[in-house]
């Protein structure tokens, strides 16, 4: 009997991709958010809401992740921002294979902000790397408010949390209070925003968050 | 919930470090799985055992340590744990600290029938 010694980590190769399109993204000075959250928490219509706003101040692109369908790329395309739609075909979350693969359909130069919308999923897409500067975790109202405690992976490795359906919470069993505090157990330094893509609370501090981090 | 992917992933790192005259020899793998790095071990095993008859590592059995969820913390430099992966301190209750383990999932080694 022999052992060979790997100690290696199993995602070691992600990694190994994600550094390499982190390296392009800084050479391009590409700022990156990849947005993570359940199906149907509004990851899309925050970034038709954030399309709106930043258009006619930044070359932004979009990458969408879906199981299935062209949907949210048809609805990103609307704005006229480059965009590349990746069907996983069942897989549940993206990784830096994929990315990289789309990026091959991106061309980068001048483009100072780009966003990657994740497979609608609040467990897997966690793991992975993109080699994005920040991963955004959307919850919405109605999800209710202990969601950080029972997906606790998720928001200890994401930087930002945006509360979405800020307007349903009279209709809903969510209590905000409680909802930071349980989000802040998980990942004290959380930086956390308040939106509702129906009335547009929110969306402008959210904005002027990215334009802080866009480089010249 | 990506089992699968993940003991395709872990094939493919016993091919890179195995000398292919003894992939038939692959006894046993063996794994570090956080408590928190999100791969349930059960599904794990599972999925490897599957995808293992495509494999030239038939024979080949994954043993999976456990590692814990480790704390320390920078106010009163104590290390705790916490079974919900939360970042508190189980002693002064504080909120800075950093996770020593139990987010990561590594292969350790691969012992050979030979």
């Amino acid at each position: 009997m022999s052992i060979i010694t790997i100690e290696r980590k199993v995602l070691e190769k992600n990694d190994e991709l994600a550094t390499q399109i982190r390296n392009k993204f800084k050479d391009n000075n590409t700022f990156v958010i990849n947005i993570v959250s359940s199906p149907g928490s509004g990851k899309t219509s925050i970034l038709e809401r954030t399309i709106e706003v930043l258009k006619s101040k930044i070359k932004l692109a979009v990458i969408e992740g879906d199981v299935q369908t062209d949907f949210d790329a048809k609805r990103v395309e609307k704005y006229n921002v480059p965009v590349v739609q990746i069907v996983t075909n069942g897989g549940c979350h993206l990784d830096a294979k994929l990315v990289k693969d789309a990026l091959e359909n991106i061309d980068l130069k001048g483009i100072k902000f780009l966003v990657i919308e994740n497979v609608g999923n609040l467990v897997c897409p966690a793991g992975y790397d993109l080699g994005e500067d920040y991963k955004v975790v959307v919850l919405s109202t109605t999800e209710g408010d202990d969601k950080p405690l029972k997906y606790p992976k998720m928001f200890i490795n994401s930087s930002i949390l945006i509360i979405n359906k800020i307007d349903l919470l009279p209709y809903v069993n969510c209590n905000v209070k409680e909802l930071r505090e349980n989000a802040l157990k998980i990942n004290p330094n959380l930086k956390i925003f308040e939106t509702s893509c129906t009335t547009g609370e929110g969306i402008k501090e959210w904005c002027s968050w990215i334009l802080e981090n866009i480089k010249d | 919930m990506h089992e699968l992917s993940v003991a395709q992933n872990i094939i493919d790192i016993v091919k890179d470090n195995v000398p292919e005259n003894n992939y038939a020899n692959v006894k046993k793998v063996l794994l570090e799985v956080g408590e928190f790095s999100g791969i349930v071990a059960d599904s794990l095993l599972f999925c490897f055992d599957a995808i293992k008859l495509e494999t030239p590592f038939k024979n080949a059995e994954m043993e999976i340590r456990n590692i814990p969820f480790k704390l320390f913390c920078n106010s009163c430099k104590s290390e705790t744990t916490n079974k919900f992966g939360i970042r508190i301190c189980d002693k002064c209750k504080g909120f800075d600290t950093n996770i020593i383990s139990g987010t990561d999932m590594k292969i350790i080694d691969v012992e050979l029938d030979s």
